[in-house]
This record gives structure tokens, C-alpha cells and sequence, in this order.
């Protein structure tokens, strides 16, 4: 069992607005549990309560409701300057009117380190984010990304049970960004310092955490690793967020573990994976199906083997139907986009539906393209197509 | 795209342009003549001499230096106290009061405030002086508040003391100290208090260590402002102040009056003029560097 650094307990806030008795709820019965050593990332748009979450734990927001506890205390009654928590804040907040080894200085200063002891100490943060030739400057005078490492040795000089990092990357540009997101795993992991990191990129929160949070509208729609959050995301929203996704609306026919029978409509049924959800026949799901774990074959062309040997589509088909658990439809292509790694096609199936498939573009061209109003097969297996839980 | 492009071309921004200089010219022309001008006089005046019923004459002489350094030098020094004793509560006064007002979350508020700050300049200064006379009077409802609480048996003796030239010179110049500090705390990002408190540092120390070095600005021109203009004050001592609560400017003013001694108030006004100078010029070295 691991230990729990930071624990919230169906926790609420709730901000007043300008009309009398109305108020709007920024996080909404939010539980989570956050592992000792871990990176944790709160992944969500604009707005939907993950930086408002994370100024709960640091102590600038109150709990309308719930519970908050850091290493098992409690921590409602707690102010932020005895939380042992430190943040790195959106557009860092450096007191400008210090030099950055000041910056770094103040929060041994306000433990009661003295002069000397914090001096040293500050020098060696400073020379762990690679900054100590720029000790005598002021934070004005620092690019956006040396700002950001002075922040982040402001904090960790402080030697935090927990890091908080509010999107700490977003002013910068993306080639940076890129750069310092493994720098700033590659610390963590080196520290084994928790870290709590408040995110709208997905991308970056995939590159970095060990578990996501998906939060939207105030609520945390799931909890798990980058890949069990692509792989099955729990909600349309969760997985429209996170990459590229088909979302198919159709009846569940019946349900035999571990695939449920979805009609599409009367010419296309999938069978389709599901969450530990119970369905129930005839009631409306959506189906979620990622474009790259789609694959296309031509219906009228014979399919080329690498060895140089060739299929008919219909042997080709007949080979691929003797796995019980793989979805194959026929469909045409309305669009292909070249896109350089893999081509992008939309086809159509069924009687009305359209599904985007990715394909790498592993081979020569004209061996993996496929052209506008071609006839194709399209398959997937069934553990990829998934049935959603809202 | 193409629109901003021209906007932005360098060469055709007013501040390169030779003539930009012309826009200038007016007000340099109102400084040369209404400023410059009559202090050079005045400097030279202070070097005359005085000629029977108040005329000016020569000989140059040191003779006026020297009289204000033998006889009125307590009053110098009197003026200069007071006047540091008006900015010192005005800014412990008028700090928190800027403080509170920029603080407030509904805009309106702060412009109500603010309204209310430098509503007073709707009436002439003379006017509200005179009213602190009634105020602060024998029989004025200071007094009689006091004598009705029974706080005190006797009217005090508030009017021509320097308690009452405080008071005036307080009232008077406070909004030139909330105003500046309003503007600095206003401009204040408050992210850098929360920054302080996760650092470690309570309200003292973020105070202390954040908000007031980075409002230091509005501090010191407010400090400026009440202090210069205090130093060389008149109307208030001469009308709540009487014998008690005399002043430097009381004494120039009175060198210029009637059959005065006018080259005598002009060396007294140099001396004024170069105290405030050299209090900015130690400031400017020392204290402007933040």
C-alpha cells in the first residue's frame, strides 16, 4: 500500500456571485488521492477547477465543504505559510524587487535559517535548476524560462512535502516547453519530492505524469495512468479531451462478457468494450473508437503482402473474420489528408455514419493510400471500440 | 496586418521628429519667464541691501544670511519639525486609508472613496481653514463635545497652538499622500503576497519584505508632496498657529508685506528653496536607486 501525501475528502468550493443567494460551484465533490513521490497532473479546460483545487491544498482558497489533509493532517485551519507545501505559480510571482538569490533566500529567511546557512543553501538550489551564474540579477532581467527555474528553486529550496506547479510552463514558447517538461520529470524523479502539477495540455500532462486527473465543470471524471486514460477513458468528454476520438451513438442489443453487441444502425453492428458499467439492451450508448487503432484495406484491389505474395480483399477478409473478437465494416472514403507519419481518412459506414481512420504511412505511398470514393474494409479489434459511461 | 506595419514604422513616430521639440516650446517659454526669471531675481535681491521705507538698494551684502542664521534659525528649524511631523502622520494616516480603498473589490467603491478623498478641493482652502478656526475655537464643538462628555472642565486652549497647525496642515495635505500610495497599491500584484505566505511568511513579513518595498514609490512622492509644500506653509499657522505656531513662510510672507524687507525675505526664501533641494538631491542619491 502506498502512503498518501494528499488526500481530499469530497471537497466543494463554492464562490459567491453578484446576485443575491446565487453562487457558482468551482469544484464539485472532489475526492482524490495522491501518492508520496508521485507526479500527479489536474488535467481540465479553462475553468474547470483544477487551479482552484490546487489553491485549496496550498491554503489560498477555503473548502466550502470537505476535507483536505497533507501527509494525514487536516489541514482546513491551517494558513498557507505553515502548509509544508510550496507553489510554483502561473507566471511565477517573483518579487521583483529582490535579485533571484533574494527570491530564493526569502522562505529560509522566514523559517529562520540564518543569513549564512540560507546564503548556501539558496546557491546550491540555484545551481540544481543551473542558475547560479545569474544569482546577482533581478528577475526582470531573466528570459521566461530562467524566471521559471528561479521559481522552481524559490520553492524546492524550502525542501516541500508536496510541489505545486500552476501550469508553470504556459507563458512559455513550445520548443522551450518541450524541453523543460522532461527537464522537470527528470527532477522529480531525481527529488522523489511529490508534485501536484495543474495542466490544460494534455500532452504535457501525458509526458510527464504518472496519473492524470480529469477534471471538467468542477468534477473529476477520472482518475489513472496517461495510458489507462487513453486507452479507456471512462467519458465522452474525457476521451474527446485527450487526442483524436470516433464517437458512435448506437442500442446496445445484448451484453456477453467481455464485448457488448451495439447496433449502429440496421445494416452495422460492433461489438464494443465496456468499463464496469452494467447495460442494459436497448439502451442509447456511445461508442468511442480512436483513428489510429483503425485499420484500412482496399475492397476492390488485392492486398500486397511484404514477401511480395498478393490477397484478394474477400481472402484477405475471410482470414481476418476467424478472430471472433475483431469489428470489420465496409465502408468508402469521403477525405484523405496527408499529414507526413500517418494519413488521415474519413470514411463512411453503415447507413450514415462517418468514422476517422489514422494510418501510418509505414510503406510506399502508394501501397498504404487510399483514394477519394474508394471502396475499402475497415477493422479494429473489439477492445477498441468502447462503450462510454455517459 | 499590413495596417500596423505602417503605424509602427520608427521613422514617423512624433517622438523622432526635429519639430517635436516646437510642442514643447510654450511651456518652456511659461517656465523661463514666470519661474526662472523671478528666482534669479529673487536671488539677487537677497544679496541687496534695504533702502529706507522697504526700497531695495545696494550695497551687496552677506548681512541678511547672516541675520537668519543668528535670529531666525529656531524658526527654520521649527517649520522643518513641523513639517516632518505633518508628513510622518499623514503618512501613518494615509497609508492604511490608500490601502483600504485600493483594496476594495467593487470599483465603484474605490471611485466613491476616492471622490470623497479629494472632495475638499471644492472648496477654497482659505475657507476650510477659517472652519477649523470655528472647529478648534474657545466655544467650538471640539470643546463642547469635550465639556459635554464631561472629559474636561475648562474649554482647552486648542486654537493658536501647534496642535492646531498640525491638525490644519494634516487636513490640508493629506490627499497629496493618499493619492500617490493609492496609485502604487493599485499597481501592486497581490499573487506576490500569496507568493510570501507560501514561502513562509506571515502577514508582518509580507508587509514588510513585499507590499512595502514595492509601494515604496508612492510612499516617498506622497512624502514629497506633503512634506515640501508643509516646510513652506503659511496660511495654516498664520490663521490656527497665531504667535505659537509661527513658520517660515509666515516670515516671508510678512518681509513682503507692505513696507517690509524684501531682500530679507528673499534670503529667507533662498535658504527654504536650497533646505528642500538639497533634501531632494540626498534623496535622489540615496534613496531613489528602488
Amino acid at each position: 500500500m502506498r502512503q498518501v501525501d494528499v488526500e481530499l475528502r469530497n471537497v466543494v468550493k463554492a464562490f459567491p456571485t453578484r446576485h443575491e443567494s446565487g453562487q457558482l460551484v468551482a469544484v464539485d465533490n472532489v475526492s482524490l488521492e495522491i501518492y508520496r513521490g508521485e507526479f500527479f497532473a489536474l488535467l481540465g479546460p479553462s475553468g474547470c477547477g483544477k487551479t482552484t483545487t490546487l489553491r485549496m491544498i496550498a491554503g489560498f482558497e477555503d473548502a466550502t465543504s470537505g476535507e483536505i489533509l497533507i501527509r494525514g493532517q487536516a489541514v482546513q485551519n491551517v494558513p498557507p505559510f505553515h502548509r509544508p507545501v510550496n507553489t510554483v505559480f502561473q507566471d511565477y510571482a517573483l518579487f521583483p524587487h529582490m535579485t533571484v538569490l533574494e527570491n530564493v533566500m526569502f522562505g529560509l529567511e522566514m523559517e529562520g535559517v540564518s543569513k549564512k546557512e540560507a546564503r548556501k543553501r539558496a546557491q546550491e538550489a540555484l545551481e540544481m535548476v543551473r542558475l547560479h551564474q545569474a544569482e546577482d540579477r533581478r528577475p526582470r532581467q531573466l528570459s521566461g524560462g530562467q524566471q521559471q527555474r528561479v521559481a522552481l528553486a524559490r520553492a524546492l529550496v524550502k525542501k516541500p512535502a508536496v510541489l505545486l506547479l500552476d501550469e508553470p510552463l504556459g507563458a512559455l514558447d513550445l520548443k522551450l516547453r518541450k524541453a523543460l517538461q522532461y527537464e522537470l520529470a527528470a527532477l522529480q524523479e531525481t527529488l522523489g519530492i511529490t508534485f501536484i502539477y495543474v495542466t490544460h495540455d494534455q500532452e504535457e500532462a501525458m509526458t510527464m505524469a504518472d496519473r492524470i486527473a480529469v477534471m471538467n465543470a468542477g468534477r473529476v471524471l477520472q482518475v489513472g495512468t496517461p495510458e489507462e486514460i487513453y486507452e479507456t477513458p471512462a467519458t465522452e468528454f474525457v476521451a474527446d479531451f485527450i487526442g483524436e476520438t470516433n464517437f458512435l451513438r448506437g442500442d446496445i442489443l445484448e451484453v456477453n462478457n467481455p464485448f457488448a453487441q451495439v447496433c449502429l444502425d440496421e445494416t452495422l453492428t460492433i461489438k464494443a468494450a465496456f468499463n464496469d458499467q452494467a447495460l442494459t439492451s436497448g439502451s442509447r450508448v456511445t461508442v468511442a473508437i480512436r483513428p489510429e487503432k483503425v485499420n484500412l484495406f482496399s475492397a476492390t484491389g488485392p492486398v500486397k503482402y511484404a514477401d511480395g505474395t498478393n490477397e484478394s480483399p474477400e481472402e484477405h477478409r475471410e482470414l481476418l473474420l476467424r478472430d471472433p473478437d475483431i469489428n470489420l465494416v465496409r465502408g468508402r472514403v469521403l477525405r484523405a489528408n496527408y499529414i507526413g507519419t500517418d494519413t488521415r481518412y474519413v470514411v463512411s459506414i453503415g447507413q450514415n455514419q462517418q468514422l476517422v481512420a489514422r494510418v501510418q504511412n509505414y510503406g510506399l505511398r502508394s501501397d498504404t493510400t487510399f483514394h477519394i470514393d474508394q471502396e475499402v474494409y475497415i477493422f479494429w479489434d473489439a477492445e477498441h471500440s468502447r462503450v462510454l459511461t455517459e | 496586418m499590413a495596417f500596423n506595419r505602417s503605424f509602427g514604422t520608427a521613422a514617423y513616430t512624433i517622438r523622432q521628429k526635429k519639430s517635436g521639440g516646437l510642442l514643447a516650446l510654450p511651456a518652456v517659454l511659461w517656465l523661463v519667464l514666470f519661474f526662472l526669471l523671478p528666482l534669479a531675481i529673487v536671488f539677487f535681491v537677497s544679496f541687496m541691501s534695504r533702502g529706507p521705507r522697504g526700497t531695495i538698494v545696494f550695497p551687496l551684502t552677506l548681512e541678511h544670511y547672516n541675520r537668519i542664521f543668528d535670529i531666525f534659525f529656531p524658526v527654520i528649524v521649527d517649520s522643518v519639525r513641523i513639517a516632518l511631523v505633518t508628513t510622518v502622520i499623514c503618512l501613518l494616516v494615509g497609508y492604511p486609508l490608500a490601502f483600504f480603498i485600493s483594496t476594495r473589490k467593487s470599483r465603484r467603491a474605490q471611485q466613491i472613496a476616492l471622490f470623497l478623498v479629494i472632495l475638499p478641493f471644492w472648496t477654497n482652502f482659505l475657507v476650510r481653514t477659517y472652519a477649523w478656526r470655528v472647529l478648534l475655537g474657545g466655544d467650538g464643538p471640539v470643546n463642547n463635545l469635550l465639556l459635554s462628555l464631561g472629559l474636561i472642565e475648562t474649554p482647552l486652549t486648542l486654537l493658536n497652538t501647534e496642535f492646531a497647525v498640525l491638525v490644519g496642515l494634516v487636513y490640508g495635505f493629506l490627499p497629496f499622500m493618499v493619492l500617490p500610495i493609492y496609485a502604487s497599491i493599485e499597481r501592486f500584484d497581490f499573487r506576490l503576497v500569496e507568493a510570501a505566505y507560501d514561502l513562509g511568511a506571515n502577514d508582518w513579513h509580507a508587509f514588510w519584505r513585499v507590499v512595502f518595498p514595492l509601494t515604496l514609490p508612492g510612499v516617498v512622492a506622497g512624502c514629497i508632496l506633503v512634506l515640501i509644500p508643509s516646510i513652506g506653509a503659511f496660511v495654516t499657522p498664520d490663521l490656527l498657529g497665531g504667535t505659537e505656531g509661527l513658520m517660515i513662510g509666515n516670515l516671508i510672507q510678512t518681509q513682503f508685506r507692505g513696507t517690509g524687507n524684501w531682500p530679507l525675505g528673499s534670503a529667507l526664501s533662498v535658504v527654504m528653496m536650497a533646505m528642500v533641494s538639497l533634501g531632494l538631491i540626498v534623496y535622489m542619491r540615496f534613496g531613489g536607486q528602488n
